[in-house]
């Protein structure tokens, strides 16, 4: 119980002195987490739309792969990132293993099934008939598609915080192809097994509970949005 | 009318967009972008240097001092050696000897120095049931673990620790891995993480004194033996070999090893961890045979 208060006593003291490293280490999982989400925001909501609105051979497959990728074990999206981006690897050219952005990439590929299955049941959730009477309405498909994405916003909003709250606290894959470099690559939950290594206890302590925090005020935001009710 | 609605659609699903791009689209770009290639140093070492935190008071002098970023990948010895084995290191500092000299013969490595040694010790619990205390060997002690059938944590991950706890293991004649009961129990984790297993349960472990020095005051698990001669642990610095894997950064490797045996380095290193321990982590060997070690 000491251990654990003095962490949490840690935990202010490093947030109210803003420490540079813990900052820099927070304001680095918000970018790389957030720039990974937007992007599979784009990727899982176009791709669960376009699966849930059409039809055509394989669209059972398809969907089998999108809610199997729901549950990809991060380890293993790390091990592939890392060998394909190895300087020998079929990417190596990129050049950007250990660095933010093979993060960003890991990361995304987590976070891109998990937005695209939930997106996928979100619209089809919707009555059907609703798409026929928009059509009816004179609306273009664009259109049609925008409202229907704009109906289904509340489990759009919960894919998107599902799809940010597993990578955030992700930690398999940001350590294989991060490398959890100091200043640089060392993101929140990386920096918590190496503290915890290290045995820094009270340090690895103070940065779960700022990893908590920031989860909950990421969640508590798109919560408020979510719920917010609309003037009729 | 529509065109309102297409309004809201966008205020709607763009907000947690827009939150994003504040955040992260703006330093996107900076993330994505590589530095230049020759810039860039990736050094492959145990978790020993990094989690005795030596390379954190080492490597900023050096990146000022050479304008080179270095990547430091701490995973274990034998880790470390397979990607300078694929090139995907450009330079090792790494601490097993046996695996190093199979590493240097199949021409994977060029220029390996010496840079400092400090001593593996046997550690556990205070109460030493296994009656370790007083053994004149490191294997007499291994074995009195193993006859007692007390825990003992295995590194088992291929580093250096773990490859000098198996010669000390072969030393005394006994296999654990083939041993029926479940006193012998590997972590397949870091130094530190397996000191704190040990801790947590009471176990003997073999771990390098710099590690344990930095954790003992939460470990609770004193030395019970030390000071033999095959508990020596010897640090290598290894550039990975061009020749083999074009793309390594070799001017950067060299500028590296050099760094870690110019005598500026090595006081450094003579006096890393007194003014903390009270005693020194790591002794400064550069230029010296490994022979002469430990006399």
């Amino acid at each position: 119980m000491e251990l654990i208060l003095e962490g949490i006593l840690k935990a202010i003291a490093l947030l109210v002195s803003l420490d540079p490293e813990v900052l820099g280490i927070t304001s680095l999982s918000l970018k790389i987490s957030g720039t990974a989400t937007l992007i599979s925001l784009f990727l899982g909501v176009s791709t669960g739309t376009v699966v849930a609105l059409t039809r055509f051979p394989g669209r059972k497959l398809v969907v089998s792969l999108i809610n199997t990728g729901m549950g990809l074990p991060p380890v293993v999206v790390g091990l592939f990132v890392t060998i394909f981006l190895w300087r020998n690897g079929p990417l190596g050219f990129l050049q950007i293993l250990y660095t933010p952005g093979a993060i960003i990439l890991a990361q995304a590929i987590i976070a891109t099934p998990i937005i695209s299955g939930i997106s996928l049941a979100a619209m089809q959730n919707l009555p059907a008939n609703l798409r026929l009477q928009i059509l009816a309405l004179g609306a273009t498909r664009l259109q049609m598609t925008w409202l229907l994405i704009r109906e289904a916003r509340l489990p759009l909003l919960a894919a998107v915080m599902a799809g940010f709250g597993g990578i955030i606290s992700e930690v398999g894959a940001s350590i294989m192809v991060g490398g959890n470099i100091k200043g640089y690559s060392r993101v929140l939950t990386t920096a918590t097994v190496m503290e915890t290594g290290r045995g820094n206890f009270d340090v690895a302590i103070a940065l779960s509970a700022i990893l908590l925090l920031l989860a909950f005020l990421i969640n508590y935001l798109l919560t408020r949005i979510q719920q917010r009710e609309r003037p009729r | 009318m529509k065109l309102k609605k297409l309004a809201t659609c966008f205020r709607y699903l763009g907000f947690f967009a827009l939150l994003c791009l504040i955040t992260g689209l703006a330093t996107a770009p900076a993330a994505f972008a590589a530095e230049p290639e020759q810039k860039n140093i990736i050094l492959a070492t145990t978790t020993s240097t990094q989690d005795s935190g030596l390379l954190d008071a080492l490597i900023p002098i050096f990146e000022k001092e050479t304008g080179y970023f270095v990547k430091t990948i701490a995973v274990g010895s034998g880790q470390a050696m397979a990607m300078g084995e694929k090139g995907e290191a450009d330079v090792l500092l790494v601490h097993s000897p046996a695996a190093e000299k199979k590493f240097m013969e199949a021409q994977n490595g060029i220029n390996r120095r010496l840079v400092m040694h400090n001593d593996f010790v046997i550690v556990g619990p205070p109460a030493d049931p296994a009656g370790i205390k007083g053994s004149k060997t490191s294997p007499e002690a291994f074995m009195k673990i193993a006859n007692t059938g007390n825990l003992f944590l295995s590194r088992g991950d291929n580093s250096g620790t773990h490859s000098k706890e198996k010669g000390i293991w072969k030393a005394a004649g006994l296999n654990p891995e083939e041993q029926p009961s479940k006193w012998y129990q590997q972590t397949g984790q870091g130094m530190g993480q397996t000191l704190n297993v040990a801790a947590e349960k009471l176990g003997y472990t073999l771990t390098d004194r710099g590690t344990w020095l930095a954790l003992q005051k939460n470990l609770g698990l004193p030395v019970l033996m030390e000071g033999d001669p095959i508990l020596l642990n010897i640090y290598h610095v290894i550039d990975v070999n061009p020749a083999k894997w074009p793309k390594v950064n070799a001017p950067g490797a060299r500028a590296f090893s050099d760094f870690m045996v110019s005598p500026a380095t090595q006081s450094i290193i003579k006096t890393f961890g007194v003014d903390k321990y009270g005693s020194p982590l790591f002794f400064p060997d550069a230029g010296k045979k490994v022979e002469d070690l430990g006399k």
